[in-house]
């Protein structure tokens, strides 16, 4: 029944919005990327690992990460006052609470590592794409890792579970998973979830947004690869 | 701040002192320029600018406010700058510097100074409803001189802003779904920044060359040839002659930078 | 059961390999796969696979040689920043002895030096030391900054590359294992040697590279290209430890895991092998895009 369902910007309810990542953008920082997904347009930095100054942040027996992720005035439809308010510092958070597992910095005690994530431009998704973008800008940096983490969502738009909400589907939708994983050994690093969903619904949401993750994850690859290679 | 190692230091100064620069351009020559319009699909106004390294990006939001008292009849301009810690090692996450005060004020100064932008037609209502704009600098990757970055990222997202047609229905403004007009602009400038390494002043400044160079001079020059905005800049002082010297070469490369526009 | 080829490209979290075989630097064991940790290319030898990164910070070693530049004078020691997560310590006593002097007469914040890194604690803050031929401070010239995992390549086998350009630009050069080189002669041949060596930074990964480095030096200085004797036959291509400088740990560490796998008959795995491979891979001096053709291209869609 709901393979039928046509959503408001065409795609099935399995289907993504167009992506595009690109890796190594940046002169000055370590490592970055560039990802667009839909109207998203998400820019990363990574710095790192570093000295930092911040010695109560500082670990004895490895390195530690510290993520920003921040909406430009100009991301949204009404500009957004510059600067941390409580939904940016709650994602930075989550963020880097997403990206931890996957990281090896045994080699780099005291050390830290800074993720910077710039939303250009805004357009329903921004926390996942924010990850996938901070993954790729990881790995451009050299940092050691056990897999390269990928998000993605999904969520309940007219009683149907679909992939990958755009900004209307999140607005007018009824309920939102968005997840991140490491695609390997499909470990969840990320999940939240706002609104109504059955038990049944939810485990569909979740099915959905990990095969999304491991689409996502395979264009994660090619942009390095292409960064890196001729092939 | 990162401490300039001794040696750079001389080797700069010798460079330039031979009329050589560490990237092999001349002492009046411009890293390579590209400008990008319309890039953020929500900003009624943007552009990306790429100047050898440097990379900044412009965002316009307009927004209905009320006018200043003193001119009821204007809209009114506000420039902001996030000098973002991704875009420098040394840049700190938080309130803007005082670095990123002054470069947005310098900025500022150009396009409100030279009078570009009509502000008069800006108005909905007199003394009620004027459009304000929110013109933002995001700075992205910092290789050396972000003025000029600045500077022509926001000219170029003021040419391509295109605002909603208001109109007054019952003292209400209405905003017009499908119609807009053009942000009226009636000049063009740009800035060119110079530092001072030796005796010598040298545009267009690398990053390792602002770091060298304790004086630094912005000149704000309009399509016109009509000096809009200066502000001097660094610790040292500059003679006359310098000061003269950047006027006049300035006055010529803001014909080649306008070009990019 | 291998997954990969010798010199292949590996990206974080991809399988190598199954439980047999022996998991080395830039690798970790996870549920009886070899998976990579590191982006870049795998060095198989026997049983035993690694992860040779494309980029990578410097870890302070003890033995290596470095190009640090101070950063603060202390009361008995200088502050030195080594290109590195960790900064370095000078101690005084490392270089005047037990003699009192002022500390800042002798070397002043943003003189830069050549130092032999002498221990590194557990927290790695590396204890610097200028025992050795050449250590001290450097006196003009020019810093060029390259990424630490390419600087075998800049050295070349047995020094061929750096002597090479050495030869060709009259250049003075030192090369610190953490990145940073010196380069010391007539101006343009010091600029020269800075853009010579961002190239090779930019193709450490290509084939006929010393060649081709050769053909830009000769045009570059004579006008023309080398003479034809002169081409070598056979490409140097070689990321061996290097003889000039001292990789002692890394050759320490090499023997260790030679005893560990107790196949010593091999030669030893390195860059050398996987370039080598490379090459023979990519005959046609087709590059690896490596660098800035590729860099910076990110280009916000229009609407």
């Amino acid at each position: 029944m709901m393979s039928e369902m046509i959503r408001e910007d065409g795609r099935k309810f399995d289907e993504l919005r167009p992506i595009k990542i690109e890796a190594g953008v940046l002169e000055r920082a370590d490592g970055s990327a560039y990802l667009e997904v839909g109207g998203n347009k998400i820019l990363v930095a990574v710095y790192g690992p570093r000295e930092s100054y911040i010695r109560r942040l500082l670990e004895p027996n490895t390195g530690v990460i510290r993520c920003r992720y921040n909406m430009a005035p100009f991301s949204v439809d009404d500009r957004k006052r510059p600067g941390p308010d409580r939904r940016s510092s709650e994602i930075s958070k989550i963020t880097a609470d997403a990206l931890r597992p996957a990281l090896m910095l045994e080699n780099y005690p005291r050390s830290m590592i800074d993720i910077y994530i710039e939303v250009i431009e805004a357009e329903g998704g921004t926390r996942c794409a924010g990850i996938t973008a901070a993954s790729v800008a990881l790995v451009d940096a050299g940092v050691p890792m056990k897999d390269i983490v990928v998000g993605c969502a999904a969520g309940k738009v007219n009683d149907e579970i679909v992939l990958d909400l755009s900004e209307v589907e999140d607005k007018e939708g009824q309920a939102d998973v968005p997840i991140a994983m490491m695609p390997r050994t499909g470990e969840i690093t990320l999940l939240q979830s706002d609104g109504d969903l059955t038990e049944e619904e939810f485990a569909k949401a979740i099915d959905l947004a990990m095969e999304g993750c491991r689409q996502v994850s395979e264009l994660q690859k090619e942009a390095l690869m292409k960064k890196y290679s001729t092939e | 701040m990162d401490i300039v190692p001794e040696i750079t230091r001389q080797s700069i100064t010798n460079l330039v002192k031979n009329d050589k620069r560490e990237d092999g351009r001349e002492l009046t020559e411009y890293r390579d320029i590209s400008i990008e319009t319309n890039v953020i699909s929500k900003a009624e106004g943007s552009a990306r600018v790429k100047l050898g390294g440097t990379q900044v990006i412009v965002g316009i939001k307009p927004q209905l406010g009320s006018p200043f008292p003193d001119t009821p009849d204007l809209g009114v301009l506000m420039t902001n700058c996030e000098m973002l810690p991704m875009a420098d090692p040394t840049f700190e996450p938080g309130p803007p510097s005082d670095d990123s005060i002054e470069l947005a004020r310098v900025v500022d100064r150009g396009i409100r100074e030279s009078e570009l932008v009509e502000l008069d037609k800006l108005c909905v209502e007199e003394g009620k409803h004027v459009w304000m704009l929110f013109i933002d600098l995001h700075i992205i990757d910092n290789c050396g001189n972000l003025f000029d970055a600045c500077e022509l990222a926001v000219m170029a997202a003021l040419k391509s802003t295109k605002l909603p047609v208001a109109t007054i229905v019952d003292e209400e403004v209405v905003l017009s779904e499908d119609e807009t007009f053009d942000l009226p602009i009636n000049n063009e400038l740009a800035l060119c920044t110079f530092v001072k390494i030796g005796d010598k002043m040298i545009i267009d400044p690398t990053l390792s060359e602002e770091r060298v160079a304790n004086a630094r001079l912005n000149v704000g020059v309009t399509k016109d040839g009509h000096i809009c905005s200066m502000q001097k800049g660094g610790k040292e002082p500059l003679t006359k002659d310098d000061v003269l010297y950047c006027v006049n070469t300035a006055i010529e490369k803001v014909k080649d930078l306008i070009e990019y526009l | 059961m291998i997954y990969v080829e010798n010199k292949d490209l590996v990206i974080p979290g991809q399988i190598l390999a199954d439980d047999e075989y022996y998991s080395g630097r830039g690798t970790f064991k996870d549920n009886g796969k070899v998976c990579s940790s590191l982006m870049g290319l795998v060095s198989l030898r026997n049983k035993k696979i690694r992860v040779i990164p494309l980029k990578s910070k410097y870890v302070p070693k003890k033995g290596d040689v470095v190009i640090g530049k101070i950063n603060d004078v202390r009361f008995s020691m200088w502050d030195v920043n080594i290109n590195s997560p960790y900064s370095g310590i000078l101690p005084a006593f490392e270089v005047f002895g037990r003699e009192k002097k002022e500390l800042n007469k002798v070397f002043d914040v943003g003189d830069v030096l050549f130092l032999r890194v002498v221990d590194v604690d557990e927290i790695k803050k590396a204890k610097l030391g200028l025992k050795g031929r050449g250590m001290g401070k450097f006196k003009g010239g020019i810093i060029v900054d390259i990424a630490p995992t390419k600087v075998p390549r800049l050295i070349g086998k047995k020094g061929s590359m750096i002597n090479m350009i050495k030869d060709k630009t009259n250049c003075k050069i030192v090369v610190g294992q953490n990145g940073l080189v010196w380069v010391k002669g007539d101006e343009d041949m010091e600029q020269l040697t800075k853009n010579i060596i961002h190239l090779i930074e930019a193709e450490a990964h290509t084939s006929g590279l010393t060649n081709k480095i050769k053909n830009k030096l000769y045009l570059a200085i004579d006008g023309e290209l080398p003479p034809e004797e002169n081409q070598e036959a056979e490409e140097e291509f070689v990321l061996e430890k290097p003889k000039l400088q001292n990789f002692k740990e890394e050759l320490e560490q090499e023997e260790k895991e030679a005893e560990e796998s107790k196949e010593e008959k091999e030669d030893k795995p390195n860059i050398a092998e996987v370039i080598e491979e490379l090459k023979r891979k990519n005959k046609k001096d087709n590059p690896l895009s490596y660098g800035e053709s590729s860099k910076n291209s990110f280009i916000l869609n229009n609407k």
